[in-house]
């Protein structure tokens, strides 16, 4: 079993307040629905939908002090909207969980391996 | 160290040819055995070296795939207690007494097809894919590799480690994709084959041989394998389509350069052809057809066995050519194989009908596109705008006997140049 993080990314462009209401409750019914599901089948780690990206904060630890900035980093165009982590067996499993995900929050999911500690 | 940076011992000949049959499959069920790509090819390149001594002298085993396979499996496990590698997964490997598998993985049990599978997987970097294939399926070394796509071995070897980095990093299975997933794997591994293909028969680069030989006959030798071990999963159109659009193109290779010139389809010698190979591609389209899933690469087939079905040019038949080039852009509607079936059009309607269609394509960095404007602007009689093509074309080709081909061409041209 390998662990992978399905991270959904966001252009900072997108504007959420065009989608209609009963589109964002369909959205967010198929996000339970789908959460539900891997739960089930015994996928599911961890999940969340995070802030907004203005609330985002970066802390960089790598000099003497931890330096604290208002984020989100500078040098990335896209943000992360929200994760899951789960397990599966191989990748190609993760890859079918990642693709009923992506269909359900309607954003593309990126799929990373887990750094086993 | 693992083996792909050493490489084989010059001089190998007959044993060689032997070994390369079979490193493919001895590879794959090692992999299989062990779970470790890097474990396997270094277990695999030690029993290589102790072959190397043997068989000279001695001569081969009766069954030099089972011979190699015993041979790497104790070096693994060898090797395994030496480490003393903690690695759970080693332990267990090394304790697993018979070669069967652990699960049952998809509807075939063959360790090659599942290496293909996985050397072919789309998490990977199309160009990775094919690096991966050659190196664990086809038995080229890095540098063989690094030779045919013109790249730089440091490079190759880069590219190498980095996708089998992935696989064991991202847990790429090595297994046979579910009925599901299939027939769009399938299609992934025919397009690394293809590409495989493409490369050896127009390579690219000023130093390169026009046709590299073997990346043609390791690419057909990859595909046989694919329609061997596949072939329990059903009827595999596309991967019949795909040979036989290689055997086809294969067969004509002898006619097609001479003197370091491209010869076009209709001033080949004819008689140069291959006809075995003729022969089998024409049985394997005859099959396609018959049972009437096409695809892009039957289609291309039957284009091919159509022109090798004449004796001569003038026998081509032309009307069905177009036919298929309609069916082939119906199912890949794409500017090149427009202008493929313009060019078959110039035969039926005049140059004049298919010049209409090509000048409307949006292709003008493509080589090709100016060599055929070129062609047809010829036999308008528009001779400057035909040498303003060819320079265009010639400036564009990467392949040597193609730019000598279009130089030639250009020069038959009457008037001033």
């Amino acid at each position: 079993m390998t662990q992978y993080m399905l991270s959904v990314h966001h252009a900072p462009d997108e504007d959420f307040s065009d989608i209609p209401e009963d589109e964002m409750q369909r959205i967010f019914k198929a996000v339970d629905d789908f959460n539900d599901e891997i739960r089930k089948a015994g996928h599911w780690v961890f999940a969340g939908g995070l802030k907004p990206i203005g609330d985002a904060t970066v802390v960089d630890g790598r000099g003497d002090q931890p330096i604290v900035s208002d984020g989100p980093f500078a040098e990335s165009k896209e943000y992360l909207g929200g994760f899951w982590i789960i397990e599966a067996a191989d990748l190609d499993e993760a890859l079918a969980i990642a693709a009923r995900g992506s269909k359900a929050c309607a954003g593309k999911v990126e799929v990373r391996p887990i750094d086993a500690a | 160290m693992t083996s792909h940076t050493r490489g084989h011992p010059a001089g190998l000949g007959a044993v060689e040819e032997t070994v390369r049959a079979e490193h493919g499959r001895v590879l794959a069920g090692l992999i299989r055995r062990f779970g470790d790509i890097d474990l396997a090819e270094d277990a695999l390149s030690e029993a290589l070296v102790v072959a190397l001594e043997k068989w000279p002298v001695d001569g081969p085993p009766p069954n030099p795939g089972g011979w190699l396979t015993t041979t790497a499996t104790r070096k693994a496990l060898d090797r395994i207690r030496r480490e003393k590698v903690r690695d759970t997964k080693y332990a267990e490997a090394a304790m697993i007494g018979d070669d069967t598998p652990a699960e049952p993985t998809g509807p075939v049990e063959d360790d090659r097809l599942r290496l293909i599978f996985t050397c072919c997987h789309p998490a990977l970097a199309p160009e990775n894919r094919v690096a991966l294939t050659l190196r664990l399926l086809g038995g080229l070394t890095v540098a063989e590799i690094a030779h045919a796509f013109l790249v730089p071995e440091t490079t190759m070897a880069q590219r190498i480690t980095r996708a089998k980095q992935k696989i064991k990093h991202a847990n790429i299975p090595f297994r046979v994709p579910l009925a599901e997933d299939l027939p769009g794997r399938v299609a992934t591994v025919l397009s690394v084959l293809y590409l495989v293909f493409n490369e050896g028969y127009l390579a690219s680069g000023s130093d390169a041989d026009p046709i590299r030989e073997d990346l043609c006959r390791e690419a057909i030798r990859l595909t046989r394998q694919l329609r061997e071990v596949a072939g329990p999963l059903g009827p595999q159109p596309e991967v019949d389509g795909l040979l036989a659009l290689m055997l086809l193109t294969e067969a004509r290779r002898p006619a097609r350069v001479a003197d370091g010139t491209l010869v076009t389809l209709t001033e080949q010698d004819r008689t140069l052809w291959d006809a075995a190979l003729i022969d089998e591609g024409h049985r394997l389209v005859r099959g396609c057809l018959a049972l009437n899933r096409p695809g892009p690469f039957q289609v291309q087939a039957a284009i091919n066995a159509v022109h090798t079905d004449a004796l001569d040019p003038s026998m081509t038949d032309w009307s069905q050519v177009v036919r298929l080039y309609d069916q082939l852009y119906a199912l890949s509607p794409t500017p090149i194989v427009a202008m493929n079936r313009a060019i078959a059009v110039a035969e039926l309607d005049g140059p004049e009908v298919a010049l209409v269609t090509v000048d409307g394509l949006a292709l003008t960095t493509y080589h090709a596109w100016h060599a055929t404007r070129a062609d047809l602007l010829r036999r308008m009689g528009r001779t400057d705008e035909a040498r303003a093509a060819y320079d265009a074309a010639i400036g564009l080709a990467g392949n040597t006997a193609e730019q000598a081909w279009l130089t030639a061409r250009r020069d038959t041209l009457p008037g001033p140049s």
